[in-house]
């Protein structure tokens, strides 16, 4: 549990947990943090490519169309996807030292967010350059959706990493999951050229308002606000329901370890 | 020999800590055989690796937890670490503990000694500033000056556990947890550690020593316990717990 006597010390190892993915993450490789940008442009490179030329998707500006919605997909699918191992591949420390173990998760987060914020800061130029300068809306419309976003993404990684604890299951399970909330997120097609029954469907996302908000402020310069309180609501019920497993199974957590 | 006051740095009362013994082996089992799990979980599937154990430590001893495999070792060491909560009873701990369990466990093998000494020191309990006040010091008893910027993957196993007691024991514990660890590194450096842990005695820092090695109980220890089949054998003199081990293993 995080204790407000000891909120210093537990962020500065947060720091130094989320310091030392960074420096891991991309250890001996040639290009080393370039790959942060290089990874999402390669995956919008195969996106486009394939929905541009192949399957020809007829939507204006497709590549910032697909852009402002992959780029902060893939801050939490890749929390997401890496949350069945956050606590089993960190057992050494869990079971041996005791530290408030929601650093793990929280590191991750922030690992992610990270990368995301640098992609964010490269595209911006690009942006305006491609005629989508950020309006005023982003002073409102930025820190609210990375907020939200966060918490889902918080609340689901939390939920997936403690679980996995007592159901190994779940780090199979995972990959496939996240593949399928991407298809069934609006990223690179429109949702509104899905029929009725099909975006009611949609809706159950809880990734949906996220995304479209995204680039409807990346797009058009502006956010919804009452789709933004749903996804707020969703938001803060989901790290509500991931918090609530991870406290009611911490205590065991190094015993199944 | 310093003083020893009277409020106990660890005291266990009536402690039980139960593991489940059909620990739930997947996401297929439980679905398919949900009643049944439901069932065994209630009934048949505990194992009590503590009973009903109670003792004090005082603050300034220096005291032996010995046993055969399997005997509660480990969990003990585990509830005193704060790692994990008993079952049921009491088990309190009185200031900053530094486990000395598994040395070097939150070691990264990629990253250079240098940023894991910083990242083992907070993970241990200390600011970014002690850390960063006590980096020299800790090198220098480690040893590894010159390796200290190397990725600790190229660390012979010596070097790996010399860092993780350097760091360990400039946390200025209150209570140290050592758990078979005296074994580390050659000679001169485990005169060292003996150094370290009569300086401990010094300064009236509590020890727990958990071994198998009854020479070292009596060399080290004030007093000991002897844990049999999850529960307080004997409680006593290092020479006491020593003869109602040869008793039991004979």
């Amino acid at each position: 549990m995080l204790q407000w006597s000891r909120m210093p010390r537990s962020l500065e190892l947060l720091w130094a947990l989320i310091a030392k993915d960074f420096k891991v993450r991309y250890k001996n490789t040639a290009l080393g943090f370039l790959w942060s940008l290089a990874n999402p442009l390669m995956f919008a490179a195969v996106f486009y490519v394939v929905f541009k030329h192949v399957l020809v998707m007829e939507t204006p500006n497709y590549l910032v169309f697909l852009l402002a919605g992959l780029f902060p997909w893939q801050m939490t699918a890749t929390t997401i996807a890496a949350a069945p191992a956050i606590f089993v591949s960190n057992a050494g420390i869990v079971k041996k030292v005791y530290f408030p173990r929601v650093l793990l998760p929280l590191a991750t987060l922030g690992n992610n967010l990270a990368h995301f914020l640098i992609v964010l800061a490269v595209a911006a130029p690009v942006l305006v350059v491609a005629g989508f300068p950020p309006s005023a809306a982003w002073i409102v419309g930025l820190p609210a959706l990375l907020l939200v976003q966060m918490s889902i993404t918080l609340g689901l990684a939390l939920g997936v990493a403690t679980l996995n604890v007592y159901f190994r299951d779940l780090e199979f399970l995972t990959g496939v999951l996240v593949q399928l909330l991407f298809f069934v997120t609006p990223i690179f097609y429109s949702e509104a050229a899905m029929p009725a029954s099909v975006r009611a469907g949609l809706l159950w996302n809880p990734m949906y308002h996220v995304i479209t908000q995204w680039r409807a402020l990346v797009m058009e310069g502006r956010v919804d606000g009452a789709a933004l309180g749903i996804a707020a609501g969703v938001g803060a019920a989901t790290l509500a329901v991931g918090y609530g497993v991870y406290r009611s199974l911490e205590a065991r957590l190094a015993e199944y370890l | 020999m310093p003083s020893i006051s009277d409020a106990p740095a660890v005291a266990f009362r009536d402690v039980v800590k139960t593991y489940h013994r059909h620990r739930v082996a997947g996401l297929k089992h439980t679905l398919l055989h949900l009643p049944q799990v439901l069932r065994e979980r209630r009934v048949a599937g505990e194992f009590r690796a503590l009973d009903g154990v109670s003792f004090e430590v005082k603050r300034g001893e220096c005291f032996g937890v010995c046993g055969r495999n399997g005997a509660g070792k480990s969990t003990m060491l585990g509830l005193m670490a704060r790692v994990l909560r008993p079952t049921s009873g009491e088990v309190r701990v009185e200031g900053r503990v530094a486990p000395l369990l598994q040395l070097g466990a939150g070691f990264h093998p990629e990253l250079p000694g240098r940023d894991n000494v910083e990242l083992n020191g907070l993970l241990l309990g200390l600011t970014r500033r002690e850390v960063r006040e006590r980096f020299d010091a800790i090198v220098e008893f480690a040893e590894l000056r010159e390796f200290i910027d190397e990725p600790m993957r190229t660390y012979s196993s010596g070097m790996w556990a010399r860092l993780g007691f350097a760091v360990a024991v400039h946390t200025d514990p209150e209570v140290l947890l050592l758990d078979e660890v005296l074994a580390v590194g050659d000679a001169p450096f485990q005169e060292k550690c003996r150094a370290k842990m009569q300086e401990f005695r010094s300064r009236a820092v509590t020890m727990v020593l958990v071994t198998h090695s009854m020479p070292e109980v009596a060399r080290l220890c004030d007093r000991a316990l002897l844990l049999h089949a999850s529960k307080v054998e004997r409680l006593g003199t290092p020479a006491e717990v020593e003869e109602r081990y040869r008793a039991l293993v004979s």
